[in-house]
């Protein structure tokens, strides 16, 4: 039953962000300039530009488009795109499942490797091995997303010409912005994985496995991992904003057609509705991965409880 | 003598210069260097960085057939790629210097202001601080350079915004834990105020972990200008920005692959160093910050 009233106010309070965040892009757009000014070419006629401030509703009180924005949102009307005339949630619906395809392919492969490349540099402490994977570590995500993404499009696209390097029409398209978008992220992990793994590794319960004579390869499956997966999964939590960040700098510079590359255009093109759709997209993403990540961090780990651990984050 | 004195000062350097490793020291050699380039620009460029010569475009850079007229080549308008490189670090580097600042002092005034009054302030200090986490950065520049519209002060205040509200948690924090021990209740007691309390006796203890942040947040908020600037978000051409100047390069990969790695290499190896010096930092000075 606590657990159950932990979980609710878990939930409030992610739901209370997401409408904190929106409301507050709401309102700095709306103040923010006429958007029928900016969109409409500088010769058009001040009557022209009126009526399609009416036909957008951005003559009323901004109280009033703020409560009717959302009780479209509420049934589903993101409203309709300035520029290509079609409904918001069209839009959005078309471009997400590709951002999102990215961005699980770039976590999968970011795990894989960054895991695999922590714990062999945590079983290695100290040698030459572990320093030269924490450098090269620290060089994927020192490096800036787009420059990265430039050298594979130099190398594998323009040289060797075997990779694609732009749109997505085939599952080949997925390689480079997937590369791109993990090997920053597999720098981070693999630095979390091996600390979390040097701290693991150092506790009672490994030194007993490993003297009743478990093997080597069992110590680090069965006793040391799952002690990984959870500081993990909170370290995953927190990076999903940066992996949604870097997905906006890799679609743009593959031209894959998802909700970073349709930001950017809308941004461009000053097209409102859309860049509000969009940001209360992201910001749902986030929200609702980081309260996944609250809920199943509660779930597998029963040393914690419901209550203290749903006490932070967003 | 006064009581101030048996105060522990916060020490920056704990040892020789001896015991900074080699590889730490190349990298400050680098970030001093590139400080260095940044200030004396005017000076050491050999060129304006907005001089284009039409008769000289795409010109390679030396080792790949070009000459000691432009060292790294020119661009695809016939500019010196060595000059528009100098200045443009100057802006990016400047830009990253002032952010990191102002994200540093205001996050920290916000968390201290939000410890010691708590109440409303407090509530919306912390409501903000989960708005920068739902709403990454990068997200709320861009929105905000498109429609708000962009100058340099506003790119400067938005930069800015990369982990400040971590310097506000660490500042809460610490006022929450310390309100209570003694020596601040002794220090109340004597009448001091609240900004004695907190410049004189709160902010000492974090001081190093602050410090710590700062040079942990540099590469990040590099990044965010450079990717906002190579969006076409940040600052607008002439001007150069190392991330613009990559946007630009972007074009002409296939003929000219130089105007954009080069750019490209600057950036990386300033935030690679920067970040291992940070993370050298944290070991020497504050083992005590998470190390998430």
């Amino acid at each position: 039953m606590q657990s159950l009233i932990a979980i609710f106010f878990r939930f409030l309070r992610a739901v209370f962000t997401l409408m904190f965040c929106v409301t507050l892009v709401f309102v700095v757009l709306r103040t923010a300039g006429d958007p029928a000014e900016q969109l409409l070419p500088p010769e058009t006629p001040p009557d022209v530009i009126q009526s399609y401030r009416e036909a957008w509703g951005l003559d009323r009180p901004i109280f009033l488009q703020y409560a009717l924005w959302l009780e479209n949102v509420s049934r589903g009307d993101f409203g309709t795109s300035f520029a290509s005339r079609r409904p918001v949630l069209d839009l959005v619906t078309e471009t997400m499942p590709r951002t999102l395809l990215l961005g699980a392919s770039a976590l999968f492969v970011a795990t894989l490797l960054g895991l695999t490349l922590g714990i062999a540099a945590a079983l290695r402490r100290g040698t030459f091995t572990d320093q030269a994977l924490m450098a090269g570590a620290v060089l994927g995500y020192s490096m800036p997303v787009f420059f990265l993404g430039i050298l594979l499009i130099l190398l594998f696209d323009l040289q060797l010409r075997i990779l694609p390097s732009s749109s997505a029409k085939t599952l080949t398209h997925l390689i480079l912005p997937t590369v791109t978008l993990a090997l920053p992220l597999a720098g981070r992990v693999a630095r979390f994985a091996r600390t979390a793994m040097l701290e693991v590794m150092g506790r009672p319960f490994i030194r007993t496995a490993k003297a009743k004579g478990v093997g080597r390869l069992m110590v680090i499956l069965r006793h040391a991992l799952p002690n990984v997966a959870v500081p993990l999964l909170m370290f995953f939590g927190i990076e999903i904003g940066l992996v949604l960040s870097g997905a906006v700098v890799t679609e743009t510079i593959f031209a894959w057609p998802g909700l970073g590359r349709l930001l950017v255009d809308s941004v461009a093109q000053r097209d409102l509705p859309v860049v509000q759709g969009v940001i209360l997209m992201i910001t749902a993403i986030i929200v609702l991965s980081n309260l996944l990540v609250d809920l199943l961090h509660a779930v597998i780990d029963p040393k914690v409880s419901m209550a203290r651990t749903l006490g932070g984050g967003a | 003598m006064s009581a101030t004195d048996f105060r522990p000062k916060p020490q920056l350097v704990t040892g020789a210069v001896d015991a900074i490793p080699l590889m730490i020291k190349l990298c400050l050699i680098w970030l001093g260097a590139m400080m260095v380039i940044a200030l004396l620009a005017d000076v050491i460029s050999p060129q304006h960085y907005t001089t284009q010569d039409l008769t000289a475009r795409f010109r390679p850079p030396l080792g790949w057939g070009g000459d000691w007229d432009h060292p790294l080549g020119t661009d695809n308008l016939g500019r010196d790629m060595l000059s528009r490189l100098i200045y443009a670090l100057r802006t990016s580097i400047l830009i990253a210097i002032v952010g990191t600042l102002i994200g540093a002092v205001c996050g920290t005034l916000i968390g201290f202001a939000a410890g010691r009054l708590r109440g409303f302030f407090d509530l919306v200090a912390m409501m903000l601080t989960g708005v920068q986490t739902a709403l990454p950065s990068l997200f709320i520049a861009i929105t905000f350079l498109a429609f708000v519209g962009n100058n340099l002060i506003m790119f400067i205040i938005l930069v800015s915004l990369e982990g400040w509200e971590r310097y506000a948690r660490l500042a809460r924090g610490l006022v929450l834990s310390e309100q209570n021990s003694d020596y601040i209740r002794a220090v109340e007691g004597l009448g001091a105020t609240s900004g004695r309390v907190v410049f004189r006796h709160l902010l000492p203890n974090i001081i190093a972990a602050l410090v710590v942040q700062a040079t942990l947040n540099f590469p990040g908020t590099i990044l965010l200008e450079t990717s906002l600037s190579f969006l076409g978000l940040g600052i607008q051409p002439p001007n150069a920005s190392l991330g613009l100047m990559l946007g630009e390069g972007r074009r002409y990969l296939l003929n000219a692959w130089w105007i954009a790695v080069l750019p490209g290499l600057v950036i990386s190896v300033t935030t690679l160093a920067m970040s291992l010096f940070g993370d050298w930092l944290r070991d020497r000075l504050d083992p005590t910050v998470g190390r998430q």
